[in-house]
């Protein structure tokens, strides 16, 4: 039995390494989305972290922890940067400027001697174990929780229903909009940096446009109006292709039949904000029939 | 208070507002009255920042606010309400309202991530205040309800109530009886001059002219732009610039 275990383990334990990092990512695009800002740069921001923290890590020979957060920083005072300009963009305009962004970060990384170009970095060392990514991932959703019922969490979600009414406020609604897009750069970094130190190896094309739309796909599929949303979203996306492993290549289509049906049937996503006062309604109601 | 000079806005070629210069008293109720698309709402989005004038100036409290940004003109106590109801939807009043409270919040995001007892206090106490804000307009009992879930009259309440909670001097209230009955509209009255009895100064957008003359000490009349007539109701009543724009002209008739 133990047996089976450990060979169950050894089989998917990159599996379920890869189910948090993509919980990180999904949350890092969620704090931009709850102040209605489309931002396609976090699979870029997660790159910048991955490579600054396994360039520390290899090179530097710095402390596990210390890469990580600083594979953490940097995307933010990046986000910071170019958050200043664009984030004055809205709706489909920052999308293409985030997406624009994410093209230069990929292509700088393609042609720099330090980071391997497109051979990537290979030998990073393993150092990422799972108490380290339960450890982030409980304090992003501890972070989340004290952030919805907060003065910081009121405001991002006034300036997502509407930003005109929350400028009249006395909301300055630029500034909270950067700082949202910085801390997702940062959670995102800190993800790429856990990500890079389990999968031996990282190379450009992992932070392109394809996990781009991929990290937007997860909070689209599980609902952006609660944390549990992008993070169920996350987990569906990453688990559901190993299941369906026996349909070879087909087994990727199947993520984009769910998510066709979700955008139908559910548009807010499968988990939203009443999703859970429903499901206490129906039990209650079976308690009583 | 506030002083608008020779205030002009151009959209394109068009002129929506010209030369409109006119003043509000501290503690009166002014009125802009005026038929559709007079330009009223222009005024009110010029004093707030949201629209910047092509020409002229606005002065509050002998401070030019002209080329401010609306966050930053509330911050100096002027607050609004829209003709079109932009209450935040998903949130309950509570919420509503502690947005508007937002200048009075300082904790800090350390303080909130650790749940510091500063953050606790402050929030305990400003739910308080926000308690006694959405008694003002009579929606305590309702407090933890979404806003979507309000009627209409309700609604624009809550926006009254949310405007009031950024601690204005002057209050700009859009249309507030646009959409509902005599009796709502009475109701809502007798509420503005109770609030302008607690001290705020208010400018008041109508379009119907027999609301605005029974509580409006002070009204200015715009049509198309332009300021027409200025002057206390009864002068305005009697004024046949005003009556032949709400009107038309006068042809002889019995």
């Amino acid at each position: 039995m133990s047996e089976l275990i450990t060979s169950f383990w050894q089989t998917y334990n990159t599996l379920f390494y890869t189910t948090f990092v993509h919980g990180m990512l999904a949350l890092s695009i969620y704090i931009t989305l709850s102040c209605g800002q489309l931002s396609l740069g976090n699979a870029a921001f997660m790159g910048i972290g991955a490579y600054t923290a396994t360039l520390l890590t290899m090179k530097a020979g710095a402390p596990f922890g210390v890469s990580l957060i600083a594979g953490g920083f940097l995307p933010a005072v990046v986000a910071l940067i170019i958050g200043i300009p664009t984030l004055r963009l809205s709706g489909v305009y920052l999308a293409m400027a985030t997406l624009g962004f994410g093209e230069v970060v990929r292509v700088v990384i393609l042609n720099m001697e330090i980071t391997g170009g497109s051979l990537g970095l290979n030998g990073v060392p393993l150092k990422t174990e799972l108490w380290h990514l339960i450890l982030v991932m409980g304090i992003l959703i501890y972070f989340f929780i004290k952030l919805r019922n907060s003065r910081f969490g009121r405001i991002l979600e006034a300036i997502n229903e509407d930003e005109v009414a929350a400028s009249v406020m006395g909301i300055r609604a630029t500034y909270y909009k950067v700082w949202a897009f910085a801390i997702g750069a940062f959670i995102a970094g800190v993800a790429g940096g856990l990500n890079a130190h389990f999968t031996f190896f990282i190379s450009p094309r992992e932070y392109g446009f394809e996990p781009a739309v991929d990290i937007l796909t997860f909070a689209v599929l599980g609902g952006t109006r609660t944390l549990w949303g992008p993070l169920a979203g996350s987990t569906i996306l990453t688990i559901l292709p190993e299941l369906f492993r026996f349909l070879g290549p087909y087994r990727l289509a199947l993520n984009g039949i769910i998510l066709v049906l979700v955008v139908l049937y559910l548009p807010n996503g499968i988990i939203n904000r009443d999703t859970f006062t429903n499901l206490r309604r129906f039990f209650k109601k079976e308690e009583n029939a | 208070m506030l002083k608008g000079e020779n205030i002009t806005k151009d959209f394109g070629g068009l002129r929506v507002l010209g030369d409109v210069s006119f003043e509000v008293k501290e503690g009166s109720i002014f009125g802009l009255i005026g038929p559709n698309g007079a330009g009223k709402t222009t005024v009110f989005n010029i004093i707030s920042g949201l629209l910047k004038p092509t020409a002229g100036r606005v002065i509050f409290n002998g401070k030019d606010i002209t080329k401010r940004p609306p966050y930053e003109i509330t911050s100096y106590g002027i607050s609004r309400t829209f003709q079109n109801i932009r209450v935040f939807k998903e949130m309950t009043l509570l919420e509503n309202v502690l947005v508007g409270m937002h200048r009075l919040f300082s904790y800090s995001a350390f303080s909130m991530f650790f749940d510091l007892p500063i953050k606790r206090s402050e929030e305990k106490a400003l739910r308080e205040k926000a308690f006694e804000i959405l008694s003002i307009v009579r929606l305590t009992d309702k407090a933890d309800l979404k806003a979507e879930s309000l009627s209409y009259g309700e609604q624009r309440k809550l926006e009254l109530a949310r405007a009031l909670a950024t601690e204005p001097k002057l209050l700009l209230i859009d249309e507030p009886a646009a959409g509902m009955n005599p009796a709502e509209t009475e109701e809502l009255m007798e509420e503005i001059v109770h609030i302008n009895g607690k001290g705020y100064t208010i400018c008041l957008i109508e379009h119907d002219m027999k609301v605005v003359m029974g509580i409006c000490s002070h009204i200015a009349v715009l049509n198309f732009g332009e300021l027409i007539a200025e002057g206390s109701p009864d002068e305005i009543k009697a004024n046949p610039e005003v009556i032949e724009a709400y009107l038309g002209k006068e042809e002889q008739s019995a």
